[in-house]
């Protein structure tokens, strides 16, 4: 089978030459969150990152704090094993599940992910990805209506209205205004911020709201009228400055004037994060956005995006999207692919007591899934992937401690605009890569179903 | 003791390139490729495969489709109801399963190109930017070699450096940027167009002659360079054209001023079919033909070659890096609508849609890709494709060889569709029916020729050993729709339509030399205005997969 060769197994580090017992390695790749800056400068001292320049604070947090898990790189049961016998439990488990169910996947190289998607194959199981805990109700819009979007690079180079809309990228995405978003000099607007006008659309007044020109404060819950109400502006609709009002908590005037700012921009943005994807409406609310934005488009031009928040969550959607022809919430059991968010999302087989078996890859659902989904996986057996003991780690039957992706590991990830950029690990971990043990995963299961 | 050999015994041989027209020979196989008879006649093959009473080719080689990469990805994503009722690909020992539709998935893209005799394929728009995401979802597409076209047509750096009238630094980007890649050749998009797109609300350029606002240079301009620097560095293959004007009533100037732009550089036009219109600007009431006047000019103009771009009724996926075409046909079908510009390079549009029989205009998209290989003189210079799936799957081509083989069945489809197609195209007097032998070049040898691969399309010792063995049928849609067996490097890779040993199929890339002084000012220019650093943008060899370089 294809994956047995995995294109990224030679790493091509960007070791810079050693000085006094320390290694810089030039143009690394973040991976906390999904800007996937892919140029951190890091020095290396003794297998410490010592310097991480470039990385933001939640960067610098990822590079400084890591370091190689004393922990087993293999626990059954919580107690010390070899990756062999590890690798032959989880095998066992997987085969004689009759639901197993393969979940994760976002801060993982799309190596191990397709890797993971094959499993489930053999298996007959269930993938699913974190995109249906945060984007996924985007995906189901793009299905409906489609997406005008473009990679970061034109929203550096030509984007002079952008609107961040339900997310709060000043914390979570803490370089996307300096790196893509605000401040860069682009080629069509070259004096950097002084050329964009930005605006806020939040329920709440967060940080990223302070750095904004203009700021609506809605009212929680009323996304999908604000949108529509957008939507009606920008077909000369008529509408009601009451209804407006009530609805959205923001005066009729105050959204004609941002209809007017949003016509007049010769490269408009919408960027929408996680407030408009899970609260009431969810896939209608980012459906109306991406509608909006199309509606754009007989004016002036105007794109979207969603702000993905793990660093290879978008490569996720991508490698199960090629392999199986759909994003996430795909099932398997008749031998071919089929999907049905609700139906086949992880929240759902755990917390309606469905699967038998679980493969879990760098997530922590005993960490934040509602609790009978919670109850439930703790008692059916699982096999856990992470670099970290988490929840989800300790309560796993076999629970595998793996390399960290991009600081010990090569690879691919996608950025959240389906940029593929590669990994230059710093460092070699003792641990086993995720690539390593689902391959090892994989064969095994392919001789036990055969 | 083994001797390594495989046989194919006693078929009926097809190898238009060395002339050989339905001949009963043997084949003989070794380490991949085809070889010489071993010179001892005591030597026997390991395996022989009895191929008497059956028709023997190379393997088909598809130079022409959108099968990896982000777009094709995004329409995967875009469209789970194209899956659904459409058939689906079952999990086998040894095999993956998949979804089929107008985009299959990855592994189910290689099984179906394989079971119908095709071992090679070429995507055929890429940007350079998502190399390594084509080269990710090539891995896991199997029993193909495979190689794509990278996007260029509106590359920042190559219409500056035609505005700086600079075509040497022109020329050793192109070399650069295909081996930072690991592409085929250049592509153009509706050049100069996809720049005005991202530029302005609607935005295309409309003719050759027309300026691309911020960079002071025209399509004829790009065309012109382009081509000229292709055939100074000896690639392989030419540059491949993809029209301005795809799709428009008239078109058909804008694809003559293009072939005259060419001089005597070679120069390919694909899915010449949706760019040979007549009729008012934009005015679908005077739609009609001019496919006669257009195949008049390719048969008189030998470094020129085409693909066809074959329409077939039903509904499909329409995908291109042709922006604004996106924008159009989204709207004009009422469709969903995906749009994605990619930075200092190209554009993307995708939109569902059908075409029907009962439509004027789709019916004379239908008759004049079968226009083209009608009147067509020389069928070494135009090549089978629906530029699947914009026209149609892939998964047609039996269909359009009969179409092509078979006058009765061709004229019987005919009286199916819009009247009105036989007073709008010549289609209704065209009797000529394609032999096996002319099959054989359109859909393979030809390709190969016409994209320099040395080792494809043919059957002489040096090939690849890429064959298939066809049983012969008056029903040419179940002969080519279900080969007997499908052999991939010597591998027998489909038996009767089952998949056997689905190998992974390499890469063909170029490598072409430049001068790397060049190098600094690209990384200047890069470090400028990319999202991404210069040094993680190329891709090095060891990310490749099996890979084999096609010499310049």
């Amino acid at each position: 089978m294809s994956t047995a060769a995995s294109p990224a197994k030679a790493g091509h580090s960007g070791a810079e030459g050693t000085d006094a017992g320390t290694t810089v390695i030039q143009d690394s790749t973040c991976t906390f969150c999904g800007c996937v800056c892919d140029d951190i400068d890091i020095t290396v001292k003794d297998n410490h990152i010592v310097d991480a320049k470039r990385a933001c604070v939640l960067g610098k947090a990822w590079f400084y704090n890591h370091h190689a898990d004393d922990r087993p790189s293999c626990l059954i049961e919580g107690r010390p094993a070899s990756v062999a016998e590890g690798v032959e439990r989880a095998a066992r488990i997987l085969t004689e599940a009759k639901y197993p169910i393969i979940y994760g996947l976002s801060d993982t190289t799309s190596e191990a992910q397709r890797v993971a998607v094959g499993i489930g194959d053999t298996i007959g199981g269930t993938v699913d990805t974190t995109t249906s805990v945060c984007h996924g109700p985007s995906g189901m819009a793009f299905q409906d209506v489609g997406e005008v979007t473009c990679t970061l690079g034109e929203v550096a180079n030509r984007g002079d209205l952008i609107i961040f809309w339900g997310g709060n990228p000043a914390e979570s995405h803490p370089r996307h205004f300096s790196k893509y978003s605000l401040m860069p000099k682009g080629m069509f607007v070259p004096n950097g911020r002084k050329d964009r006008t930005a605006v806020g659309v939040d329920v709440r007044k967060t940080k990223t709201a302070k750095a904004m020109d203009l700021f609506f404060q809605i009212k929680p819950r009323s996304d999908f009228e604000a949108l529509w109400t957008l939507r009606a502006l920008a077909k000369g609709i008529d509408i009601d400055p009451e209804q407006v009002k009530n609805d959205t908590g923001i005066e009729l005037s105050r959204w004609q004037d941002l209809m007017v700012r949003m016509k007049a921009a010769k490269f408009g943005v919408i960027l929408f994060g996680m407030g408009l994807t899970m609260t009431r409406g969810k896939h209608l609310n980012s459906e109306a956005l991406l509608c909006l934005v199309r509606d754009m488009n007989a004016f002036t031009r105007f794109v979207a995006k969603p702000m993905r928040g793990h660093g290879n969550v978008t490569g996720a959607d991508n490698v199960v999207t090629w392999q199986t022809g759909y994003p996430f919430g795909v099932n398997m059991s008749r031998g071919y692919p089929r999907f049905n968010p609700g139906e086949y999302t992880t929240s759902d087989t755990l917390a309606r007591r469905e699967a038998d078996a679980a493969l879990l890859i760098a997530c922590d659902p005993m960490a934040n899934f509602s609790q009978p989904a919670r109850e439930w996986l703790k008692s059916i057996p699982y096999i856990a992937l992470d670099p970290k003991d988490t929840p989800t780690t300790r309560s796993a039957t076999v629970a595998f401690t793996t390399a960290t992706y991009g600081i010990n590991t090569p690879g691919t990830v996608y950025r959240m605009d389906d940029v593929p950029i590669y990994l230059r690990p710093a460092f070699p971990s003792s641990h086993p890569s995720d690539f390593d043990v689902l391959s090892a995963i994989q064969r095994r299961v392919a001789e036990l179903k055969t | 003791m083994t001797s390594g050999y495989f046989k194919i015994a006693g078929g009926t041989v097809y190898d238009p390139l060395h002339g050989i027209d339905g001949e009963r020979r043997d084949i003989w196989i070794r380490d991949g490729k085809i070889v010489e008879p071993p010179s001892d006649p005591e030597v026997r093959s390991d395996r022989t495969l009895d191929a008497s009473g059956l028709v023997v080719m190379p393997g088909g080689v598809d130079m022409h489709c959108h099968i990896a990469g982000p777009k094709v990805n995004s329409a995967r994503k875009m469209r789970p109801e194209d899956k659904r009722k459409g058939e689906k690909v079952v999990r086998r020992a040894g095999t993956r399963s998949g979804t089929v539709g107008s985009v299959p998935s990855t592994f189910a893209t290689g099984y179906k190109y394989a079971g119908l005799g095709y071992t090679t394929a070429f995507d055929a728009a890429i940007p350079p930017l998502a190399a390594r995401h084509v080269h990710e979802e090539f891995e896991d597409t199997p029993c193909l070699d495979k190689g794509f076209f990278v996007l260029m047509g509106n590359n920042h750096y190559v219409m500056q450096s035609i505005q700086r009238n600079e075509p040497e630094r022109m020329r050793s980007f192109i070399a650069w940027l295909l081996g930072a890649a690991k592409g085929f050749t250049p592509k153009l998009v509706n050049p100069g167009g996809v720049e005005v797109w991202k530029q302005l609300p609607s935005g295309n350029v409309h003719g050759l002659d027309e300026t691309v606002a911020n960079f002071g240079v025209t399509p004829r301009q790009i065309i012109e360079q382009v081509a000229r620097a292709v055939d100074e560095l000896s690639l392989p293959h030419s540059v491949h054209i993809h029209c301005n004007n795809l799709g428009m009533p008239g078109n058909w100037h804008t694809t003559l001023e293009t072939m005259k732009t060419l001089g005597d550089a070679r120069g390919h036009l694909s899915h010449i079919q949706f760019h040979s219109y007549g009729g008012g600007e934009a005015d679908e009431t005077t739609f009609n033909s001019k496919a006669p006047p257009l195949v008049e000019y390719v048969n008189t103009h030998p470094n020129l070659t085409v693909d066809v771009g074959q329409v077939l009724f039903g509904e499909t996926t329409t995908m291109t890096a042709d922006g604004p075409l996106g924008y159009y046909l989204s709207n004009a079908f009422k469709s969903k609508w995906f749009s994605s510009d990619t930075e200092m390079e190209s554009g993307c549009g995708i939109a569902p849609i059908e075409y029907k029989n009962t439509s004027l205009v789709h019916s004379l998209q239908w008759a004049i890709g079968l226009e083209w290989y009608l009147l067509a003189a020389d069928p070494w210079r135009v090549v089978m494709s629906t530029d699947h799936p914009n026209g149609g799957s892939f998964l047609a081509y039996p269909q359009i060889i009969q179409l092509l083989m078979d006058r009765t069945y061709r004229e019987d489809m005919l009286k199916q569709v819009h009247p009105a197609v036989l007073e709008r195209s010549t289609l209704g007097g065209l009797s000529r029916e394609y032999s096996l032998y002319e099959i054989c070049i359109i859909t393979r040898s030809g390709p190969a020729k016409i994209l320099g691969l040395k080792n494809k399309g043919h059957l002489a010792p040096g090939a690849d050993a890429d064959i298939t063995i066809y049983t012969p049928n008056d029903d040419k849609t179940r002969m080519f729709e279900l080969p007997r067996a499908v052999i991939k490097s010597g591998v027998v890779i489909v038996d009767q339509g089952e998949i056997r040993e689905p190998l992974t199929g390499k890469l063909l890339y170029v490598s072409p030399e430049y001068d790397t002084g060049i190098e600094s000012d690209i990384a200047e220019w890069f470090e400028k205005y990319y999202s991404i650093r210069f040094r993680n943008y190329q891709v090095p060899l060891d990310y490749l997969h099996e890979a084999e370089e096609v010499p310049c």
